[in-house]
């Protein structure tokens, strides 16, 4: 179904196989099978309450967090081939390769600069030289380091919205992960600090996968190089993105962006 | 029906309608009043009443035979000493107690009745927490009747207080920073250190602070543990000039509080320990007020720096 782009092979980062996840008695998701490419962006639509954010927080094990949750199946992270979901695997191994932004920024009440080093921190590190090179990395991939330079120890509140959700970015980016989950990160924002972030996640994908749920599909159309059309806990459709929006093989897919049914 | 008509019968309704609120705000200014000027005329008599005893000599006195010679000196070092030991076994008890029940109890029958005995141990009469103490810490432990009896029985006495502001205050943060916290590869425990108890902290002083407010006032368990209504001595001080400088002999040295040597001067018969009890009255609620702007304003300090 997925056809490369010219000249380019790629690499599974991480696939879901056969994925069921259920809330208490309610299957919440059905049966998934998808790719993750590596250093490529994979974005999830559907309507709401289609699983999209339930498929996405599978990823990072949050479901875990609450009780009355199972996964059944598996995804198969690469290199080394992990089970992510396996009993076997602790989630907070697996939290500390793959980070997540929120739908909301929820920076922690604490200075800008403890924020993005928390990860680090998380890790055992507190050499300050290093804490301090790492935050800066991290400030400069989020676009946020010419803004903030000057007030790192500020508090984290006292940010916009927008530079809000790049500090969350900036966390999330701190900690080199290999995988990094966008949940709606722009649903929040106004489209200035939409367009930004969506700038800054395209040039993301230079060092690190990303796996983004939008409820925007121009959003998906834009900084997307594959798109999966969920509805009802299924996968739908999972192609190359132009390919999902120019010309869908599902009847469900092409009602959805043709804004007919959602 | 004429527009004109429409509007005015618009406004007759709304008129109609208004007419509760105001009924009700003076209701409620009413039974506002009636507490706040209850309080307001005791405290002012407590205030008048003592007015003669409030000289410097008042607070650096003993009790005395003589009611113009007779001072608080060992009530309100006393009430400080088992304040502080009161938070200092209160504090760390209840907030390990808060924290285990929201961030790691399973949520199952045992964690709910764990949780239904701890709501009705706020409820138990303050007595039967005297009755506890004098079992266990005076004799069983044999604490005696000392500070650090009277300072745990207070704790117990404050624990659910403490459990529930800690409760309350971790609910209170927003279930998405949890995750972000846990989303960075932060363990159970991390979070909790680095994330709940810092961030719940304003909700849990406050807890603390209204907890030995409300201790500090009570006198039925300090009597059950058998205080003394006659100290004329300090306890040791906790400095000494030999190795190793300080010493916890305070700790078990007899002690009276505030309210007892008040209780103990109202029941005098000579007229004139009623000045010397409004005087001490007075200075006790003093005490709890200035707990309870402390606990206002540290709130209001802490949370500023928090916004959700």
């Amino acid at each position: 179904m997925v056809t490369p782009m010219e000249n380019e092979t790629l690499t599974i980062k991480a696939e879901a196989k056969d994925l069921n996840f259920y809330y208490g008695n309610f299957q919440a998701l059905k049966g998934l099978n998808m790719p993750v490419y590596d250093k490529k962006v994979t974005a999830l639509i559907g309507p709401s309450g289609c699983g999209k954010s339930t498929f996405l927080r599978c990823f990072n094990r949050m479901h875990d967090l609450y009780p009355g949750t199972r996964y059944e199946g598996g995804i198969n992270f690469q290199p080394d081939n992990t089970n992510l979901l396996s009993d076997k695997v602790d989630p907070i191994e697996v939290r500390m390769r793959i980070s997540m932004v929120f739908q909301k920024p929820n920076p922690f009440p604490k200075s800008i600069f403890e924020n993005v080093a928390y990860g680090l921190r998380v890790r055992g590190e507190n050499r300050r030289a290093v804490l301090d090179q790492k935050v800066e990395e991290a400030l400069r991939s989020a676009a946020l380091w010419g803004e903030v330079k000057d007030r790192l120890n500020d508090l984290a509140f006292n940010l916009s919205g927008g530079q809000q959700q790049r500090l969350c970015i900036a966390r999330a980016l701190a900690t080199d992960p290999e995988l990094m989950l966008f949940d709606e990160p722009t649903s929040a924002l106004d489209p200035i600090a939409t367009a930004s972030i969506e700038e800054l996640v395209s040039e993301l994908k230079e060092k690190v996968t990303i796996l983004i749920v939008t409820h925007n599909m121009q959003q998906a159309a834009r900084i997307s190089d594959h798109t999966a059309y969920m509805y009802l806990g299924e996968l739908i459709e999972f192609g190359v993105t132009d390919q999902i929006f120019i010309k869908p093989q599902q009847k469900a897919t092409e009602d959805y962006i043709t804004g007919r049914f959602g | 029906m004429t527009p004109e008509q429409k509007l005015n019968n618009i406004r007759t309704i709304i008129a109609k309608a208004k007419r509760f609120d105001l009924a009700f705000a003076v209701l409620g200014i009413l039974s506002l009043m009636l507490g706040v000027l209850v309080f307001a005329a005791l405290f002012g008599q407590m205030f008048i009443d003592g007015a003669p005893r409030f000289t410097l000599d008042f607070f650096s006195s003993f009790p005395s035979r003589r009611a113009e010679n007779a001072g608080i000196l060992s009530a309100w070092v006393g009430s400080i000493l088992v304040m502080l030991v009161t938070a200092m076994a209160a504090v760390p008890l209840g907030v390990a107690a808060g924290v285990y029940l929201e961030e790691y109890a399973p949520k199952n029958l045992l964690t709910d009745i764990i949780e239904i005995n701890v709501t009705n141990l706020a409820g138990v009469p303050s007595i039967v927490y005297g009755l506890l103490a004098l079992g266990v810490f005076v004799y069983q432990f044999g604490f005696g009747q000392s500070i650090l009896s009277a300072g745990l029985t207070l704790a117990l006495l404050i624990l659910p207080v403490v459990i529930v502001a800690t409760r309350e205050a971790i609910r209170a943060i927003p279930g998405y920073v949890r995750e972000g916290a846990y989303a960075c590869g932060a363990t159970q425990w991390q979070t909790v250190r680095d994330h709940i108890v810092p961030y719940s902290m304003p909700g849990i002083l406050t807890g603390v602070i209204i907890g030995l407010a409300r201790a500090i006032g009570e006198t039925a368990p300090i009597i059950t543990i058998g205080a003394l209504t006659f100290i004329a001595f300090l306890p040791p001080t906790p400095i000494q000039e030999t190795f190793p400088f300080m010493n916890m002999d305070w700790l078990t040295a007899p002690f009276t509080v505030m309210p007892i040597q008040m209780f103990n001067w109202t029941s005098r018969p000579e007229a004139e320990f009623q000045h010397n009890a409004a005087a001490a009255g007075f200075i006790l609620v003093l005490m709890t007020l200035s707990m309870n702007a402390l606990a206002i304003y540290v709130r209001y300090r802490l949370r500023k720096n928090i916004k959700w």
